[in-house]
């Protein structure tokens, strides 16, 4: 829009000036270049000591335990920490989608500006809360909780922190669909009124359809948010590296795995430090396919109208 | 803008008010809406009634203590978390605020290298915040920089992190300053940057400074990425510079799960309600911002 308007005048401080600027933006760029490069770097040492396929598709991971030198005592099968991760994902789809989407039909279609003003500032809450204050909460307060309903054996299950991360996705999956919603153009629900139909049927008919890729890139965003969250996980699943997709057992994520090792002690140069190298390329990968989907979708909703 | 028409698209009488499925529908939202605030409510219950045990003068003069929890406080961690927030704030604010304003205003949106940031500032975003830890573990703490685990380190990753969620919020502020106080300006006479500089930004400051607060308080809370840059160990001493060893609050309030007795949980929740407090008061800060100096153009 601005660079529509140009000045006429050109002078050498102006030219520093743009060119300073563009350093500056053009840092992003060197910042994803920077994780690929940290990421991919310590890979060829990882896998010319564990097969990628036994990586990819083993059902074991010792990766902590054993001497600490020895990548030969080991399993270094990935699946537990990708199904514990898509385990506790699915557990805070659970909550996040059906109150997200609800809140977000709510605050679009049904309340005032007024209650919205209100509302939205206690979402932005919801989502301020530091992660590692929702791990403590489901370790000390929502388990015992669910403890006696669902008859968790430990203390450490994936029931209450993939819950509790739900909650924590609500205002990203609500606030984001919202968007989307209050996008569709006034005229398609006036079309609809004048059929006759009322707001319930405009709101699941009319908006929720014409709004859907808005919608699905809200919820690709919280499944990658999900994925990638470490602290509720790290607190409250339990650091143990179990294939079990029984969602009272402790398990360990990905991102666990890699606090775990970080907050311990992993001399440089030993197998685990690397690992933690080759699980943080897989997260990122993941996330990555994910951000780039929903980035994709909500583009297509922008065009639409 | 959207408001006024959807507002508009809210007829008086939406259809036949009696039926009975619609008002079940309704309601069903209204819960969505009460569960999530009832579940905030229950979280911030829960910190205040254990925190507010332990949530004196200790907790912020003195150093933890693994023999003495009950007298113990996160005093390093306090001043920790002032050098590394400090510090991140003085690396992510001029460089977002500078990217930003390329991006809104010099940048030309059809050439493929703008385009290439612009969908990489995007998606990293919504980068896990434990890579950005790898990332600078990687190049800053060991590799070609290698200063150690120290509280620059946290600041460096703290700074990535936040750096696209201030480029895009401040994009936002950018964009709300209409396009007749450029035109003003540069028909006046005015060089672009004079422009940008004179015009642009200060119509913009109060929805830069609310981004900027959201984004530090998420900062502030954030402990992934410094699990990975050292912040994990236990210090009792004072941090007091950029090159000091450190931690932080979230840190100190993670290294403090694994204890078992009950004097550690105490003042691990009476560290929660102080961050918590904090947060709340940048937020309430950030939110007065907004509607205190929002501009109608």
């Amino acid at each position: 829009m601005a660079a529509a308007l140009t000045a006429h005048r050109r002078r050498v401080g102006e030219r520093v000036i743009e060119a300073v600027l563009f350093g500056s933006a053009a840092l992003s760029v060197l910042v994803t270049a920077g994780i690929v490069v940290s990421l991919l770097a310590p890979l060829g040492t990882f896998f010319s000591h564990v097969n990628p396929f036994e990586f990819l598709f083993g059902t074991e991971w010792t990766a902590a335990f054993g001497n600490k030198a020895s990548w030969d005592d080991k399993k270094w099968g990935v699946l537990p920490l990708v199904v514990a991760t898509f385990m506790t994902t699915a557990l805070a789809l659970l909550v996040a989608v059906p109150l997200g989407l609800g809140t977000a039909m709510l605050l679009s279609e049904y309340a005032s500006r007024r209650l919205r003003r209100v509302l939205k500032p206690m979402l932005e809450i919801l989502a301020g809360v530091p992660t590692v204050v929702y791990g403590f909460i489901a370790l000390t307060a929502v388990t015992p909780l669910l403890k006696p309903l669902f008859g968790i054996p430990e203390l450490y299950n994936m029931l209450a922190p993939g819950l509790v991360m739900g909650f924590m996705i609500v205002p990203t999956i609500a606030s984001l669909s919202e968007d989307a919603m209050s996008a569709v153009p006034a005229a398609l629900r006036q079309g609809s009124f004048a059929l006759g139909a009322n707001r319930m049927k405009t709101t699941l008919r009319v908006v929720f359809p014409a709004a859907l890729s808005g919608i699905m890139a809200a919820i690709v965003l919280g499944i990658s948010r999900a994925v990638g969250e470490t602290m509720i996980m790290a607190v409250a699943v339990g650091n143990l590296a179990q294939l079990t997709v029984d969602p009272r057992q402790p398990a360990q994520t990905m991102t666990a795995f890699i606090a775990q090792i970080a907050s311990g002690d992993a001399p440089v140069g030993s197998p685990v430090y690397y690992s933690l190298f080759a699980v943080g390329a897989l997260l990122f990968v993941i996330t990555f396919t994910m951000n780039l989907a929903s980035i994709r979708l909500v583009r297509k909703f922008r065009q639409a109208y | 803008m959207a408001t006024a028409t959807l507002a508009a698209a809210r007829p008086i009488l939406g259809g036949r008010r009696s039926d009975i499925r619609s008002i079940v529908f309704a309601g069903i939202l209204w819960a969505c809406l009460a569960a999530a605030c009832t579940f905030l409510f229950f979280v911030l219950a829960v910190i205040v009634d254990k925190g507010v045990d332990r949530f004196d003068a200790n907790l912020v003069n003195r150093p933890p203590s693994t023999i003495r929890p009950a007298t113990a406080g996160v005093a390093p961690a306090i001043y920790g978390t002032l050098w590394v927030i400090g510090m991140t704030a003085l690396i992510a604010l001029p460089l977002g605020i500078a990217a930003a304003i390329y991006l809104e205003e010099y940048a030309n949106p059809r050439r493929w290298y703008n385009r290439l940031i612009e969908v990489n500032v995007q998606n990293l975003a919504a980068v896990p915040a434990i890579i950005y830890g790898i990332l600078t573990l990687a190049f800053v703490v060991r590799g070609p920089i290698s200063i150690g685990a120290v509280a620059l380190a946290g600041s460096i990753a703290l700074a990535l992190l936040i750096l696209p969620v201030i480029i895009i919020t401040t994009r936002e502020a950018l964009r709300a300053v209409p396009v007749e106080i450029r035109a003003g300006s540069l028909a006046l006479g005015a060089t672009r940057w004079q422009t940008v500089w004179r015009q642009v930004l200060p119509a913009a400051v109060p929805g830069i400074a609310t981004g900027s607060i959201l984004a530090l308080s998420r900062a502030i809370g954030e402990a992934a990425p410094l699990i990975l840059v050292g912040a994990t160990t236990f210090i009792t001493f004072l941090p007091d510079g950029p090159l000091s060893r450190y931690t932080v609050l979230p840190v100190q309030i993670y290294n403090l799960v694994p204890q078992d007795r009950d004097a550690f949980r105490d003042l691990a929740y009476a560290a929660i309600l102080l961050l918590i407090i904090i947060l709340l008061a940048m937020n309430a800060l950030a939110i007065w911002l907004r509607n205190r100096y929002q501009h109608r153009w």
